[in-house]
């Protein structure tokens, strides 16, 4: 169902790179899984409301009270590159 | 073998609390099982017991508690079983965990997972499989396999995993053990690295009803950094019931008929169970769920398009792996997903980008959420006329090791009786109903929203009379604490 050219245009969306062995694979496991799930769309379901939540909630907001949050070089600590200056080191854009 | 680790958790601190236990000592025990762990169900064990005064008089008297590998923990590690968060030890705990530190349950160690808790048998994890203390040939279920396998194998008084599609359920009763999934919203997410936002929650695997109960009362509450968490409506208590008198349960066909696979082991400890519960005082009569042979596609369409979401954050840039790539900020995105990603957690990436991805999102994602309004109406028309639904856990027993790694619509189809639940948001318990050629079968009970309460009082019904013994799980423990 899922041909090699459309397995490629997903992936590219999902930001993954797959080898050539990935490539093949993934195309007949999805096809093979989809294959199973495409059985719902034979239901009716014209009238049906999509469930948007599990439990009745509606609108849960609170007060914008500001509060400490974790420092800022806390929150860096784990990055594979943190810069002093205070933020996120990533490699150019441009060099693409 | 040692006689702490004997005790369930509740008699422990009960121990604790009355001065006949010191819970230094029991720390220790514990600790030094799980670090002797040969199932691989841990992948980190606390160096020590904490530093300070042992919450004696707390409610959980120090009782130690093992926590699924996904729950952030303060400064240790927490990569949800994936190599793409290799060394991330977060700046925070999740609030569950907090809650339980503070009632008195210290850290005693992470356990192993499904990467992502994506899997049904703890064989896709960056860290290797954890084996199943019943047979070591054999998985422990999954995703919190770990978690599973150390209550059994009593290298952990209790712990505590996730339940996304079964999760927590699933591996409970490939091991012998008790687990629960708790209403939607029971629990705070926050600080639980997320799968699919919509069904993930919390709950404990533990040797008992009374455990789970016992842990389930300081996990619930709402917490004003998970806006999907509600307070839970009435105290947890300790079950107490001793029968099933004026208790209807629902036996849906559509579950526990041919279509599911059942094997005829778990068939027969199923059915054996039924008996026992109509012993017991309960009726046992048919129902119908009509939608719920539906819940699997709609599952693997809903859980992998929140997944895909959720996971674009690991990229490379705040925590965990980065792979440069040649060229640029694009290429280091992909190179680090491709590297830091298992086999499994791409494909379920891959199925959610597909089915959210434009011209199929209505098909897929809007159809599957319109089956999940029918599958949570098929249940509450159930409960007009029963108070739970009953199911075998899981169609299967423990499977060997690789068995289904090939095909991963086979190993979906183990989530065929838990994945209805989730969808509907609904709470669901599985006890050990016995074994069936030497291996452990689970049995289901699942009731409205916020039955907690309810659910646990028959479980706990059933399990005197059914009087499960786990303790060979725990000699094969005993053999980990030797070596």
């Amino acid at each position: 169902m899922l041909d090699r050219a459309q397995v490629l245009h997903v992936a590219r969306l999902a930001r993954l790179e797959l080898t050539e062995v990935e490539l093949e694979r993934m195309a007949a496991e999805l096809s093979h899984v989809l294959e199973h799930i495409e059985k719902i769309r034979e239901l009716d379901l014209d009238d049906v409301p999509p469930t948007s939540h599990v439990v009745d909630v509606v609108n849960v907001l609170r007060h914008d009270d500001p509060e400490p949050s974790l420092r800022r070089e806390t929150a860096l600590r784990p990055a594979p590159e943190p810069v002093d200056a205070g933020g996120f080191g990533v490699p150019s854009p441009a060099a693409a | 073998m040692n006689e702490l680790i004997e005790l369930t958790a509740a008699a422990a601190a009960q121990r604790v609390r009355a001065r006949e236990i010191d819970p230094a000592e029991l720390f220790e025990a514990y600790r030094a099982r799980a670090a002797a762990d040969d199932l691989n169900a841990f992948t980190w064990v606390a160096p020590r017991a904490p530093a300070g005064e042992y919450p004696g008089d707390a409610p959980l008297a120090g009782v130690p508690l093992a926590v699924k590998d996904l729950f952030c923990t303060e400064g240790v590690p927490s990569q949800a079983g994936s190599r793409i968060l290799e060394g991330y030890r977060p700046p925070y705990t999740a609030t569950v965990v907090a809650n339980l530190q503070r009632a008195g349950a210290p850290l005693l160690g992470k356990t192993n997972q499904d990467e992502f808790a994506m899997g049904s048998s703890n064989e896709n994890s960056a860290y290797g499989p954890v084996l199943n203390p019943w047979d070591r040939a054999r998985v422990p279920g999954g995703s919190p396999g770990g978690s599973a396998a150390a209550v059994a194998a009593g290298l952990a008084p209790w712990a505590i995993g996730t339940d996304t599609g079964g999760s927590i359920r699933q591996p409970a009763a490939l091991c012998g053990i008790v687990g629960l999934k708790p209403t939607y919203g029971a629990c705070s997410r926050f600080g639980m690295i997320a799968f699919a936002s919509s069904l993930d929650q919390a709950g404990p695997l533990t040797r008992d009803v009374t455990d789970a109960a016992l842990l389930l009362a300081h996990m619930v509450g709402r917490d004003r950094r998970d806006s999907t968490s509600l307070e839970f409506p009435e105290a947890i208590r300790v079950p107490r019931a001793e029968d099933l008198s004026g208790i209807r349960l629902g036996v849906p066909e559509e579950l526990t008929g041919a279509g599911g696979g059942v094997e005829p082991g778990v068939r027969e400890s199923f059915e054996a169970t039924l008996a026992r519960a109509e012993g017991l005082g309960a009726s046992v009569e048919p129902c119908r769920l009509p939608h719920a042979p539906h819940a699997l596609s709609a599952y693997y369409l809903i859980a992998p398009a929140e997944a895909s979401a959720n996971l674009a954050r690991f990229d490379g840039v705040r925590y965990g792996l980065r792979e440069d790539g040649e060229a640029g900020l694009v290429s280091m995105y992909s190179q680090t997903r491709s590297h830091g990603f298992g086999a499994e957690v791409k494909r379920r990436i891959m199925l959610g980008t597909y089915a959210l991805s434009s011209g199929y999102y209505d098909a897929y994602y809007g159809t599957a959420q319109k089956v999940r309004t029918k599958i949570a109406e098929d249940f509450r028309t159930a409960f007009e006329r029963f108070d739970f639904i009953v199911t075998p856990t899981s169609p299967w027993t423990a499977f060997a090791l690789g068995a289904k790694t090939d095909d991963p619509l086979a190993m979906y189809l183990n989530d065929f009786c838990t994945v209805p639940m989730p969808l509907a948001g609904i709470p669901a318990i599985s006890i050990p109903s016995g074994l069936s050629d030497g291996l452990p079968v689970g049995f289901q009970l699942a009731g409205p929203a916020f039955s907690e309460n309810r659910l646990l009082d028959a479980a706990h019904a059933l399990e005197r009379a059914i009087g499960f013994d786990g303790s060979p799980a725990r000699r094969s423990g005993e053999s980990a604490a030797r070596g």
